[in-house]
């Protein structure tokens, strides 16, 4: 995706100079390896430092929330999903927006490519399908599919839904990715079993809510685990109340969520917290046909009501 | 001089068998690819061979959730209302591997903990009933910048043994009484000459610490100028105002004090808390003094890097064990940070 870089810095420049925007946000460099973080470019010079790359993992659309300057914005699939959902939400106001479409490759898994490399790692260059790993036992080039992010490894759309100007023309969408296997898994799990799974995988949550905050979903002035009156939730590490947190997090993501991955990606410990969304992903998907953020003309599925709707599961 | 004790990597099981009879051991697990401190079972033993560990182990001394108190609400209960203290008697604990940067780390949460007017029983009684057995970083992690900070991987501040790996065995160097009757209660007692090989693996350690972060300067600097330097909302941009990096941070410190029932009793808990969280300084008024982002993310470096200087004369409360660095889910990256608070000038880079 690094190849995209210069489009986007001169689509970039010539909105700010044009004073079509205010900003542009992209992605930047950051300090360390496989590290590109959220950008601000509030001017052309400043938009020399936009780039993106297979190691871009943040959603971009978390940085839109509440805005109200004219804003640019660098969006590949899930970002432009998650910006329709802001559209739709009333959290943005679509005609203060230039959408920067990116048809994505997928971004690689820095613990994957981490894992190919005996040593330690100073750079990676993504070209094209490759990535070139450099750092203490010389140069490596590993194809970036043996080691692409687990969110996107199983994405179906990569193309934004919705953009004002592509930085090029759309890459072919991925079929037959397999992309419930791990929840229909948990699904065949018995009652017990799954009360293990769970126990075991929110062991280590240590509340930061880094999971929370990477969301563009979770933009509510006060959260529920932060309401003080009345307070819904423990502040503790008592199990019951981490679960609480991300169950309750998972279905108030249910029919928005995008799948992009973002929460996992910044979560200190490891935790698939995607997983719970993206079991709301599928329900949603199985009972209503719906996908979150494909359109900015309908409202989100379990925000409206039709006499219709499925109801088996609830008799 | 400091007594040193030879510690045969072969014989651990046996060892470690008998100090789970008399300690809490604490030390590196690896668990589903992350490596943590945690609380060592019969049969298992600590895992070493590791750069650092996700969190730091502050969690020994300063849990996460810790009970401080008790209460009965029963209307039948003579008691009922009263709170009485509730601890688990902070058990003889050993942390066993903690690096040299963590170690120092306490003894910077220590100023905070036990000052002339407070002592807080909690954090210092399972200090004192803490031994701190140190592991030398011999090869440490790109990011880390423990020799900028006033420390370094062989630096022995607040640890009762250091040990440094010698392949088929450790040297241990005892550096307290504690550290003694730890090395005795597990049968570690062959004595070793080590100065020399000690000396040159700490040079040879060191010179691998590759970032330098400069801080020397941000003690003569003006604290308002620095509070109200340009560049804060640029470097809080991209933070998404979570609490990875205080979570993970060793000397982070801060708490909430909670009270929770369930059903006829109480207690009351400190929980660790995050001034990147907004509830952090909510008033009950609804006022928020810190209520934006950026005036979050200015706290933290400010505490860290400028009140706490000036107000102990003891340097930056960071150990450069490069944590945040590594963590932080948009890269915010503190030696940066600190880089450009030490070069301000307001004159130069001012409005």
């Amino acid at each position: 995706m690094r190849e995209y870089s210069d489009k986007i810095r001169q689509v970039a420049k010539s909105l700010l100079e044009s004073g079509r925007v205010d900003m542009v946000i992209g992605f930047t460099d950051g300090t360390l390896p496989m590290k590109s973080v959220p950008y601000c470019a509030g001017s052309v010079t400043a938009a020399d430092k936009l780039v993106i790359d297979a190691f871009s993992g943040v959603n971009l659309a978390n940085y839109l929330t509440g805005r109200k300057e004219k804003i640019g914005i660098v969006a590949r699939g899930c970002d432009s999903r998650s910006i329709v959902n802001h559209i739709v939400e009333n959290k943005i106001d679509r005609e203060k927006l230039v959408i920067i479409g990116v048809p994505c490759t997928g971004l690689a898994d820095p613990q994957k490519v981490a894992r190919t490399y005996d040593g330690e790692i100073s750079a990676v260059v993504e070209e094209g399908d490759m990535l070139t790993v450099s750092g203490s036992v010389g140069d490596s080039r590993i194809e970036k599919a043996a080691v692409m992010d687990d969110c996107c490894a199983v994405c179906v759309h990569r193309n934004p839904v919705i953009s004002d100007e592509m930085v090029a023309e759309p890459v072919p969408e991925q079929e037959g990715t397999g992309r419930y296997e791990v929840v229909e898994a948990v699904e065949k799990m018995s009652a017990d079993e799954k009360w293990d799974y769970f126990e075991s995988m929110f062991s280590s949550c240590i509340r930061c809510y880094a999971c929370r905050n990477a969301c563009p979903l979770c933009y509510c002035p006060t959260c529920f685990v932060d309401e003080t009156g009345p307070q819904w939730v423990g502040k503790g590490q008592d199990e019951i109340d981490v679960r609480t947190f991300h169950f309750l997090r998972a279905y108030h993501c249910a029919g928005r969520c995008v799948d992009c991955g973002a929460c996992v990606r910044a979560c200190p410990m490891d935790i698939n917290v995607r997983l719970l969304t993206r079991k709301m992903e599928k329900d949603c998907r199985e009972l209503y046909e719906w996908e979150a953020g494909m359109t900015s003309e309908k409202r989100p599925v379990l925000d409206v009501y039709s006499p219709n709707d499925p109801d088996e599961f609830i008799r | 001089m400091a007594k040193t004790i030879k510690i045969d990597k072969q014989q651990w099981q046996d060892n470690f068998s008998r100090l789970l009879g008399t300690y809490r051991v604490i030390a590196p697990q690896v668990k589903d690819d992350v490596c943590e401190f945690r609380k060592l079972a019969e049969g298992e033993l600590p895992e070493l061979a590791f750069a650092n560990t996700r969190r730091s182990p502050k969690a020994a001394v300063f849990p996460q959730t810790e009970i401080m108190l008790e209460y009965s609400l029963d209307e039948h209960d003579p008691e009922k209302n009263i709170m009485k203290p509730a601890t688990d008697g902070f058990p003889l604990t050993a942390v066993v591997g903690i690096r040299p940067c963590d170690a120092r780390a306490l003894t910077l949460v220590r100023l905070n903990f036990d000052t002339p007017e407070y002592q807080d029983p909690y954090w210092l009684g399972r200090y004192e009933n803490t031994v701190f057995v140190g592991l030398a970083c011999d090869a440490p992690d790109p990011v880390c910048f423990c020799t900028s900070t006033g420390g370094g991987p062989y630096d022995e501040t607040g640890l009762d043994i250091l040990m440094s790996d010698r392949g088929d065995f450790f040297l241990a160097r005892v550096l307290s009484d504690k550290g003694e009757t730890f090395l005795e209660t597990a049968g570690w007692k062959e004595p070793a000459d080590d100065d020399k090989a000690f000396a040159a693996s700490r040079k040879t350690a060191e010179e691998k610490i590759v970032s330098a972060v400069p801080n020397d300067r941000l003690a003569e600097k003006s604290l308002l100028d620095l509070h109200a330097a340009p560049f804060w909302d640029n470097i809080a941009f991209a933070c998404i105002n979570c609490g990875t990096c205080t979570y993970l941070c060793p000397t982070c410190w801060c708490f909430d004090i909670q009270d929770e029932t369930y059903g006829k009793k109480g207690v009351r808990m400190r929980n660790w808390d995050s001034c990147m969280f907004p509830l952090f300084t909510m008033h009950t008024t609804g006022h928020n003094p810190r209520g934006e982002k950026a005036q979050r993310v200015r706290q933290r470096f400010m505490h860290k890097l400028k009140y706490f200087v000036d107000k102990y004369g003891q340097g930056v409360m960071c150990t450069g064990c490069g944590r945040c660095v590594r963590s932080c889910p948009v890269n915010i990256d503190i030696r940066a940070v600190c880089e450009r608070m030490n070069d301000y000038t307001a004159e130069t880079e001012g409005a």
